[in-house]
């Protein structure tokens, strides 16, 4: 069954419009990263699916409508919005305390074994935590609840790389499982790029690319090519051009893996590369060619 | 096990959820009252001026009557027993007031940050991440002031009045006057109850549209929730007076924190042993329409404070 379900999803702030038209559906046992620049609608289509903010149009996770029954929705749904939500003056053991009391689907042994695992102490107060700390305490408390969907806006955001790396793998390696869906909003998208089964790009209000990553390696090949053999190769309607140490590497859609082994070796691009070239658009593809 | 999640009492023991990862038993959601505990020991953990600013004051009033109150007003009777009895009622008034007015005073502070300051340091995405309504919310903010703030001024004042008429007996020990002959004239458990009926009926219920109106400010402003809170008010008194040339909503508020018609004596009569309160005095409060009327602004201040709520996120 789709976990989130949308069709023409719209959300507008004034005269700005967030969401145009928005179209997605997401399955069960799907980690789905939402890739976008800054101000694309990612956090706004993430708002809507949690019930934080009205929209038009129609939207449905698991079944009901997040902005008529958000608290009832929060059962099955856990979210983690970039970092230092938590509030300060909060203590380990009163978030403990705290979400036992009020989530008929956490398990606090979980959560305490998490904790465990890491040099939090249990009277802190989230003041008193590093940041990679802050992170680590509320991904535990996420991870105890059984939920059904996860969200995570950009929750990885000021983290060193270390932190960064335990986060993901905790993420995949103590959580994940098939009936479970992560939904996730990022920046460093090639970090995510081995933990994602599906993305989808999102510019201007608008879903422009959606894609499987079995799809990806099919769907998309890079070759760096010889200057001699560029007008050759520019000849096969590259989807983008960038330059790399003075050579140019050439991104391909869709085109013959056989047919391009003849321009040097064929390589799967990174979701980043397909990102500049599918949102910076043509104009930018003629630039880096022209250079 | 986790039975308590689906008990109507709240059980403060977070036990039950320790290890209960089954489904079946996962699915049972905690009652609604249960949620508001765990919110209304949310508020105190964050708040805990709530009871530090009262027990501070309270330490206070009693130094203060150490070092001033007792050797000259106890020690030095000559005078007749009843002058000795009108002294002490003195002083403990003197605390009780000062009490109360602590509570009004973090009573304004509490409400005007309550449903601010979570969106100001964001953490309202965290409240907002776990299955706990707007409604729950709003009320857990509401019943500090109506009803857990008046029990703690209540507990703050007999614990110190307690030790001032301690102290008293003991400086008056083995002077001529007899702690009985002074304390006969002060009763304090009749005092103790007209104090606690006072803060529940008038600082909590009666009171009770003042903090809705804060907590409406407090969730409603983007920044300053104290102008948002004050400058409307003020704004009504002016235009009032400068169109209507009356001052009727003036005399309404004033009415209001004075007491009002409640049939309550407020303030009470000095140099008086406070009477408890007898049953027709509750009965006088409890038909009184200014009650009931304040009650129902009191609820529709809230449901707009839910509401504001739910299209509010960080700032």
């Amino acid at each position: 069954m789709s976990v989130i379900e949308a069709n023409g999803l719209r959300k507008a702030f004034g005269t700005t419009v967030a969401l145009d038209g928005i179209d997605l559906r997401v399955d069960e046992g799907r980690i789905l990263g939402l890739i976008g620049p800054n101000g694309a609608g990612k956090s706004t289509a993430i708002n809507a699916i949690l019930g934080l903010t009205p929209h038009q149009g129609q939207l449905r996770v698991l079944g009901s409508d997040p902005w008529a029954a958000r608290d009832h929705l929060m059962r099955d749904v856990a979210f983690i919005a970039d970092v230092a939500v938590l509030p300060r003056w909060l203590r380990v053991s009163q978030a403990l305390d705290y979400v036992a009391g009020v989530h008929p689907r956490f398990d606090r042994a979980k959560a305490e074994s998490f904790i465990g695992k890491t040099t939090i102490k249990r009277d802190s107060r989230v003041r008193e935590l590093s940041k990679g700390m802050v992170t680590q305490l509320h991904l535990a408390l996420v991870m105890a609840i059984d939920a059904r969907l996860l969200v995570l806006d950009e929750p990885t955001l000021g983290l060193d790389i270390l932190y960064r790396k335990q986060f993901y793998d905790a993420l995949l390696n103590d959580y994940f499982d098939h009936s479970r869906t992560i939904l996730l909003t990022t920046h460093q998208v090639e970090e995510i790029q081995n933990v994602l089964t599906d993305f989808m790009f999102i510019h201007h209000g608008r879903i422009v690319l959606t894609c499987s990553m079995e799809d990806f390696e099919a769907r998309y090949a890079e070759v760096t090519v010889h200057p001699e053999r560029l007008a050759a190769a520019r000849g096969l309607q590259p989807l983008h051009e960038r330059q790399v140490f003075g050579r140019s590497t050439l991104l391909f859609e869709r085109a013959d893996r056989g047919q391009l082994q003849q321009f040097g070796e064929v390589r799967t691009p990174s979701i980043a590369d397909v990102f500049v070239a599918v949102i910076g658009g043509p104009s930018t593809a003629s630039r880096a060619g022209g250079r | 096990m986790a039975t308590s999640d689906s008990t109507a009492t709240p059980d403060p023991s977070p036990q039950p959820q320790a290890g209960g990862g089954s489904p079946a038993l996962a699915l049972a959601a905690p009652s609604p009252l249960h949620v508001l505990y765990w919110s209304v020991r949310r508020e105190l953990w964050e708040n805990r001026f709530l009871y530090f600013v009262p027990l501070i004051v309270a330490a206070l009033i009693l130094s203060g009557f150490a070092l001033g109150g007792i050797h000259p007003q106890f020690t030095h009777t000559s005078g007749s027993p009843p002058r000795t009895e009108q002294m002490t009622v003195t002083p403990l008034d003197q605390a009780s007031l000062g009490l109360m007015l602590c509570y009004v005073i973090i009573g304004v502070i509490y409400c005007l940050g309550a449903l601010y300051n979570e969106r100001s340091d964001r953490s309202i995405l965290f409240w907002k991440s776990l299955p706990v309504s707007d409604v729950t919310s709003v009320i857990a903010k509401a019943v500090i002031p109506v009803l857990i703030l008046p029990l703690i001024i209540f507990a703050v004042i007999v614990v110190t009045q307690g030790i001032m008429a301690l102290a008293a007996s003991a400086a008056l020990f083995g002077s001529h006057v007899s702690g009985s002959t002074l304390w006969a004239g002060t009763p304090l458990l009749p005092m103790w109850a007209a104090t606690l009926w006072h803060l529940l009926a008038v600082h909590g219920l009666y009171y009770a549209p003042f903090y809705g109106w804060l907590l409406l400010a407090s969730a409603w402003a983007r920044r300053a929730p104290i102008l948002w809170a004050t400058l409307p008010v003020a704004g009504v008194l002016i235009i009032e007076r400068l169109v209507f040339h009356t001052s009727a909503f003036a005399h309404l508020l004033l009415s209001r924190l004075g007491g009002g018609p409640t049939g309550i004596r407020f303030p009470p009569p000095p140099n008086m042993p406070m009477a408890s309160p007898t049953l027709a005095d509750l009965g006088a409060f409890l038909a009184s329409p200014g009650l009931w009327i304040g009650l129902v602004i009191f609820a529709l201040l809230l449901a707009a404070a839910v509401r504001v709520r739910r299209y509010q996120g960080p700032i």
